[in-house]
């Protein structure tokens, strides 16, 4: 009976969504005040509806309820609570639920935190983010409704949630990279708005920029994520495989990292507009773009959903009208879009640009790598494959003017930049970033070229960007100023940039130093046998038989030890889920801040000795440290007073302070 | 020209000469990394005619022949033959195999070809799920396109 009243549910959101698209819009258009004050509530209506739906489906998982054929096909008797829970998104209806609820909140969270914000332009926004709502709602109800009933004739156990799936990190992943790729429909819903209304001034590009820099840095935790959870639960030891799925989340970060970029330059100096419209609409493209070869599984992909033509179809037109209406206006309007700004060939604008057309560049790499396969195969020229050194050739290639330009972008000033001062201050970070890059390589026994490049490009960007903040507080330094309190000067949308591109450097190092000195050993084992490893000794205790919630497990044991001192027990699984008869690999890991020890169980070979992968993997936790600390940029970003300064502007009318200083 | 259009004109044809650099970068890159998918009986009788050649990079795709994986007593090396509908190809490796890899199921194997009917692996595929067989081999031997086998199942994420 819920499951009804969910389906019910989720068809008034449509609805909602459908008013929500018509009356504010028209309202604006009209000047209709009364019209256009019905988005919030409209958009709240949505929320609840569609929240309420969410809450019905998680009942009929808790309650195991198996007449839902998507509840018979996810969930089993046997699965833990928790799991019920997180098992709602792990399918492809239930996912798709919890991606329009997340867009739902979105939608909500632009209705009531756009107080400063004029009227029309929230109308416009929310209207769009309606219309797009329509697309999504229709795509849910029509090819994927997540309460399709089994009935008469239905499973008493259901076929159980993919093993894959039942883990923590699978627990937080989907929801965070939801709320990044749905996040991106905000910063399109701007742009648009700002298109149909004619004025593209900094003003669009200071609302749009939180929610951006939001959606941005949710991808990014979505990303680290999934890289973290393949790394520990695939059982490879790999932290990116350059898989289609991968690559379709990859794409709107890119596009968003260079849209976040442009859009920081459309706000202080009222240059790249359109470029910034363009790329707020090419990040929410990519990401229906990723959506589309995931969902419809045109694309082979350890990640791919059941394959339906019928959803395939769907979103990929979805695809064409959002991309082929957005790009149509764009035409019609960008036209009109002028430039107020000046600025020279040497100056932060132009350096920003550099970054925009490396990003681009990456973006364009990615995007071709993972569509060629699919126009070679439907131009019939045959199945093919693009493996990873493609793109981690073309990574390499870009990285190094792109790493140039962040640090030369900070360094230097907006307009004109004189290039002698830029020159001496860019030998000195290279002078330091060499050397520091050279000591830490030279400590390996086989260094390699690659770590040390690597290692250089980040150093660059430490050293550039240490280098910047001192720029920046000399002037109150030479006041007398302290220098904590010349550090508390700066802007917290400063100290995003800051924090951003310092954990950008973290992750670089991490990649640098794990892709050229990981030592992995597949080696054959029997109890007792041991490896040896750099100064690490690894000798295997033994499989031992163990009994899960509803798996049953081999556990191997290996002790470490490094220079004869005892470290740690590695404890690796090989699990067996009877349900889904399905097996399964659980690495052995021990993390450190210099390295991780990993282990992982192969398979028992006849004379009864097992196959090991032991790998000792060098800072490869940066990577995924890297990532939290550039997320937290994002958080430092959006909590600048700057974007609540309209709000305290508004209330300025009245003549209340408001606790406003001057910076 | 006035100074600000030459300018410009430098910064738009310094984007134009990266631009293309970058495209041509990438061509060369991509058509190197290539791996073209064959099943076994298209390397023993060709694909539309062409015999792949030897030492050429490829994917082979195939159901594993039950009795035929062979193992090294003392180290990781492993062989195996693969087949789809009647020509048989041997492929060996070295190293771990995926969970799921057993006799009579399907796997991909990326490699280069060493003889006719023998490809040397450096990766072996094996998809998590027991009904699984690559979708190219699927379509390969139905004819039938975009149909994943599995389709009633829940599939990975």
């Amino acid at each position: 009976m819920l499951a009804e009243l969910g389906n019910f549910a989720l068809v008034i959101a449509l609805m909602l969504a459908v008013l929500l698209s018509i009356y504010p819009m028209w309202g604006a258009y009209r000047d209709h005040d009364k019209m256009m004050a019905m988005a919030k509530p409209l958009a709240i209506g949505m929320f609840l509806f569609t929240a309420f739906s969410y809450f019905c489906l998680t009942y009929a998982f808790v309650t195991d309820d198996f007449s839902l054929a998507y509840v018979a096909n996810t969930s089993s008797m046997s699965l833990p609570i928790y799991y019920k829970y997180t098992g709602v998104w792990g399918g492809h209806e239930g996912s798709f639920l919890l991606w329009v609820l997340i867009f739902s909140l979105w939608t909500v969270a632009v209705a009531i935190f756009s107080k400063g914000i004029p009227t029309k332009m929230v109308a416009r926004v929310l209207a769009i983010l309606g219309a797009v709502g329509i697309g999504f709602y229709l795509f849910m109800l029509v090819t994927s409704n997540p309460f399709d009933r089994l009935l008469p004739f239905y499973p008493i156990d259901g076929k159980d949630l993919n093993p894959l799936l039942q883990d923590f990190g699978m627990i937080i992943h989907p929801p965070m990279l939801y709320m990044g790729y749905v996040g991106f429909s905000v910063a399109f819903a701007f742009a648009i708005a700002a298109l149909i209304s004619g004025k593209l001034d900094s003003t669009w590009a200071r609302w749009s920029r939180p929610w951006t820099i939001a959606a941005w840095a949710f991808l990014t935790l979505g990303l680290a994520l999934g890289s973290w959870w393949a790394y520990y639960e695939l059982g490879w030891g790999g932290w990116w495989f350059w898989d289609p799925s991968e690559n379709a989340a990859f794409m709107p970060w890119l596009a968003g990292t260079a849209l976040m970029h442009s859009l920081a330059v459309t706000e202080k100096r009222k240059v790249f507009k359109s470029w910034t419209v363009f790329l707020a609409i090419a990040a929410f493209s990519l990401s229906l773009l990723g959506t589309f070869l995931i969902r419809s599984g045109v694309l082979v992909s350890v990640h791919a959903f059941a394959s339906d033509p019928g959803r395939g179809l769907f979103i990929l037109g979805l695809l064409v009208v959002i991309i082929g209406g957005s790009l149509a206006l764009y035409a019609l309007r960008a036209s009109e879009v002028k430039s107020d700004g000046r600025y020279q060939l040497i100056s932060r604008e132009v350096f920003l640009m550099g970054n925009n057309v490396f990003l681009t560049a990456a973006t364009i790499v990615v995007v071709l790598g993972t569509l060629f396969p699919l126009v070679h195969k439907e131009l019939g020229m045959g199945a093919i494959s693009i493996g990873a050194p493609f793109f981690n050739q073309m990574f390499t290639y870009l990285i190094v003017p792109f790493v140039f330009f962040m640090g030369l972008g900070p360094l230097s000033r907006w307009k004109n930049q004189s290039p002698q001062a830029l020159y001496k201050q860019l030998l000195i970070a290279f002078g330091l970033s060499l050397a520091a890059a050279l000591l830490i390589n030279m400590n390996y026994s086989e260094p390699s070229y690659m770590a040390a490049l690597g290692l250089v490009l980040s150093f660059w960007v430490i050293v550039t960007t240490i280098m910047e903040i001192h720029q920046r507080i000399t002037p109150a330094l030479s006041q007398g100023m302290g220098v904590v309190a010349s550090l508390q000067q700066l802007t917290r949308s400063h100290w995003g940039m800051v924090t951003g591109h310092l954990g950008f450097a973290v992750m670089l190092i991490g990649i640098c130093l794990v892709s050229a000195y990981s030592v992995e050993r597949n080696v054959r084992m029997a109890e007792g046998d041991s490896v040896n490893i750099n100064n690490y000794e690894f000798v295997f205790k033994g499989v031992f038989a163990h009994q899960g919630p509803n798996y049953s497990s081999d556990m191997g044991k290996v002790e470490v030890f490094e220079d004869d001192e005892f470290v740690t027990t590695l404890t690796a699984e090989k699990r067996f889920y009877p349900v889904q008869r399905t097996t399964m690999t659980e690495a052995g890991i021990d993390s450190g801040f210099t390295r991780d020890l990993f282990m992982a169980l192969g398979e028992q070979l006849k004379n009864g000795d097992w196959s090991i992968r032991i790998y000792v993997k060098p800072f490869i936790d940066w990577i995924w440290a890297g990532a939290f600390i550039m997320a937290l940029g994002g958080v430092f970003s959006i909590s600048d007073r700057r974007y609540r300064m309209a709000k305290l502007n508004k209330n300025k009318g009245k003549k209340h302070s408001q606790g406003e200083q001057p910076t | 020209m006035n100074p600000r259009r030459k300018k410009r004109l430098l910064a738009v044809s310094a984007v134009l000469v990266v631009l293309t650099g970058a495209v041509s970068l990438m061509l060369y890159a991509l058509s190197q990394n290539i791996d073209l998918f064959y099943t076994p009986s298209e390397i023993i009788e060709g694909k539309e005619g062409v015999i792949p050649e030897v030492g050429q990079r490829l994917r082979v795709g195939g159901m594993v022949v039950e009795g035929s994986v062979k193992r090294n007593q003392d180290t990781l090396d492993v062989s195996f033959d693969l087949t789809d509908t009647g020509p048989i190809v041997t492929v060996s490796y070295h190293g771990l195999l995926p969970d799921l890899f057993r006799e009579g199921q399907g796997i991909v194997a990326t490699g280069v070809l060493t003889s006719e009917n023998h490809i040397q692996a450096h990766e072996v595929l094996a998809k998590h799920d027991e009904e699984y067989m690559p979708p190219e081999l699927a379509e390969k031997l139905k004819g039938i396109k975009h149909v994943n086998p599995n389709q009633t199942s829940p599939n990975e994420y």
